[in-house]
């Protein structure tokens, strides 16, 4: 691989928490993958476009919200939209089991619930990316 | 506290003991070579007279006197027991109306609403960032119609109700004290609490709107507004539960806490409000983690510090601003998703250490806000925890039982020591809303954090269920679930309001408000204008949108 792994962590909707969402992207960074924080309110329009204009080979979107089942379909529509879905695309946050299948059939490769290490969400965008 | 004689023979006994466990501790040696806190400092097998060897018992007093370490009231819960206030709200005013009367029954002593992620943004239920968000964390409220529905049959004569509002705390305000008229009841006899802690938003909690500086003028406005008209409100709750839950360690939670209460005050006697007319009804907001001793010195710190800043650098003179009020909830982070029912036992001991930190209102967390919003039967066992402790483990029987031991004074020295190093360093970077602005507060609690984690996952650090005596589990069940339909019922009654009230009066009013926000007057009497008028949550919060700005955040990771 000639150029390290870009990823995009993004924070959609209102919600504030960005704990997870930094704590991520710092895990990341230390496993040498390059990374881009969004900060958070971030539409899916915004997150997408910053995704093509980045680059990147995964978005990593965390909400703890509830607003997942709404925003993260928008986002895999998006990308489809713009020929784009190529970029992995994985979620984290308090979403409860029953919502995963739902995600995962609108275009969410992967979904990490609290406690996932990150050395989980490391490894499934290592073996996931495609290219 | 010990006389010299006496020291000395402890001094002597204690190098006695040391010398005589070193050979157990070669043959059999501990479990780790070093013990940690839960913020992760070092902790001594052993503390005696020696680690409190300064103390001196004028330092910490009697309780309901300066510095308020061992409690704010003399008798503390044997007068009164503490407010089991539960933290509640989602979906529809009407729900949330449910919720409330549901717990009054079972015993909660006061109201705690929460609020939406638009209506604490400031954005009506129609705006396009709000699609999704609508009555998920919280209640949706648009306009007072939403508020006379949410308070409906609630006395608010007789119930005290805490708001967790930030950048509109204003207008949400004026919505209670609107209800309220039309109950018949007036606005001096309100009592509860607004958060109104904005600078928090910036470093923790995200649901800031305008830059700092309008930001800090609609809290003084409501200071001072309420000096007058509200009295028995307190105006703020300086919140260091969420720079806590965005992975602090326990100094810095008092430290930065302080350092923010420090700017508000400031900012108040700048615009020309004399300290003791305000400070009075300022309150706090902490945590509880699962260290229970450590967050039992944290209260007492917390308390003994904001005292002696009161006094002495800003010359209160009233008891009443120097006697730190706290409302605590049990640590959220602290909560896992695997085998939730863990939880109820985390939640005791948070409890327990709040009370045996003198809290003065309590939130407890149900077992399954790792999963989902909480169901009405988890609430009620969280509710169900305090009232064990309040009525059975005889803690409350007297004051601030922990005091003199060794270890506690220590401690409560030691976060004293570490919160002012905090403060100290703000001071010198100008100020918290400087030490924001740069990101340094951020960095700070984001390096614990990470830390923190870290050692999680390298199993360092042990949460039981989750990186130790993990078990097969399956999905739980009987989530609570927000009926998705909330958002468009609440777009509906909007379409249907604006063509009701009178557009003509609204327009009039709102721009009053527009008149007021460029100028210097006190924007609270023109918002409650506003909202009599049935004005939106999102139309007056445009409007100052347009006239301050908004926050840009500083992003580091």
């Amino acid at each position: 691989m000639d150029r390290p792994i870009r990823v995009l962590v993004a924070k959609p909707g209102l919600d504030g928490h960005d704990r997870g969402a930094k704590v991520v992207a710092r895990a990341l960074r230390d496993a040498g993958m390059e990374v881009i924080y969004t900060g958070l309110r971030q539409t899916p329009e915004q997150i997408v476009n910053a995704a093509i204009q980045e680059d990147v080979d995964c978005i990593a979107v965390s909400i703890l919200s509830g607003a997942h089942s709404t925003l993260f379909p928008k986002i895999s529509k998006l990308l489809a939209a713009q020929d784009a879905s190529d970029i992995l695309f994985v979620g984290g946050g308090v979403i409860p089991d029953d919502d995963i299948p739902f995600l995962k059939e609108n275009g969410c490769s992967e979904i990490f619930t609290p406690g996932t290490p990150t050395t989980v969400t490391i490894d499934y965008i290592k073996a996931n990316i495609k290219r | 506290m010990f006389d010299k004689e006496k020291m000395d023979q402890v001094n002597e006994g204690l190098d006695k003991f040391n010398e005589k466990t070193k050979s157990m501790l070669e043959k059999r040696p501990e479990r780790n070579s070093v013990f940690y806190s839960g913020s992760g400092d070092e902790i001594k097998g052993l503390y005696t007279p020696a680690d409190v060897e300064e103390f001196d018992y004028s330092d910490i007093g009697f309780p309901g006197q300066f510095p308020y370490t061992r409690g704010v009231q003399p008798n503390m819960y044997r007068g009164r027991l503490w407010t089991m206030r539960m933290y509640a709200g989602f979906a529809t005013a009407e729900e949330s109306n449910k919720r409330y009367k549901y717990l009054v029954e079972q015993g909660s002593g006061g109201l705690s609403v929460a609020f939406d992620l638009p209506t604490q943004i400031g954005y009506d239920s129609d705006h396009e960032l709000s699609e999704g968000e609508v009555g998920k964390v919280g209640v949706a409220i648009d306009s007072l119609a939403d508020m006379e529905i949410l308070f409906d049959g609630i006395p608010l004569d007789k119930v005290s109700t805490s708001m967790t509002i930030n950048a509109p705390a204003s207008v949400l305000l004026a919505m209670y004290i609107a209800v309220a008229e039309k109950q018949g009841v007036s606005s001096e006899k309100l009592r509860g609490t607004i958060q109104n802690d904005i600078l928090k938003e910036y470093i923790a909690r995200g649901t800031y709107i305008f830059p700092t500086e309008p930001s800090m003028r609609l809290i003084t406005d409501i200071f001072e507004f309420c000096s007058k008209d509200v009295p028995q409100w307190n105006t703020i709750s300086i919140s260091g539960y969420h720079i806590r839950e965005a992975g602090s360690t326990a100094a810095q939670e008092v430290g930065f806490t302080l350092a923010d209460g420090i700017a508000y005050v400031e900012a108040a006697v700048k615009t020309g409000l004399d300290v003791d007319t305000f400070a009075p009804r300022l309150s706090f907001f902490f945590n509880a983690h699962n260290d229970l001793l450590e967050e039992v010195s944290k209260y007492r710190a917390a308390r003994t510090l904001w005292a002696q800043i009161m006094k002495e650098r800003f010359g209160a003179k009233n008891p009443k601003s120097m006697a730190l009020k706290f409302h605590t909830q049990t640590g959220g982070s602290t909560l896992t998703a695997q085998q939730p029912e863990n939880n109820i036992v985390r939640v005791a001991i948070q409890t327990l250490a709040a009370v045996l930190g003198g809290t003065q209102s309590l939130h407890t967390n149900s077992k399954d806000e790792a999963l989902a919003l909480p169901t009405e039967d988890s609430v009620r066992v969280a509710l169900r925890t305090q009232q064990v402790v309040a009525y059975e483990s005889g803690v409350t029987n007297t004051v601030d039982p922990l005091a003199g031991s060794y270890f506690i004074e220590a401690k409560t020295k030691e976060i004293m020591d570490k919160a002012m190093e905090y403060i100290t360093k703000i001071d010198d970077l100008g100020g918290a809303p400087k030490a924001i602005d740069n990101g340094y507060i951020q960095q700070e609690i984001m390096d614990a954090a990470y830390y923190y984690q870290k050692e999680v996952e390298t199993g360092e650090r042990i949460v039981v269920g989750m990186n130790k005596f993990q078990i097969e589990e399956e999905a739980p069940k009987d989530l609570l679930r927000v009926d998705p339909s909330v958002g468009e019922m609440q777009k509906q009654n909007l379409v249907d309001l604006r063509a009701k009230r009178d557009n003509a009066v609204v327009d009039a009013k709102l721009a009053a408000l527009r008149t007021a926000c460029e100028g210097t007057t006190n924007v609270m009497p023109v918002i409650l204008e506003a909202v009599k008028a049935y004005a939106t949550l999102g139309e007056i919060c445009g409007v100052m949108r347009e006239v301050f700005g908004e926050y840009q955040q500083s992003v580091n990771l």
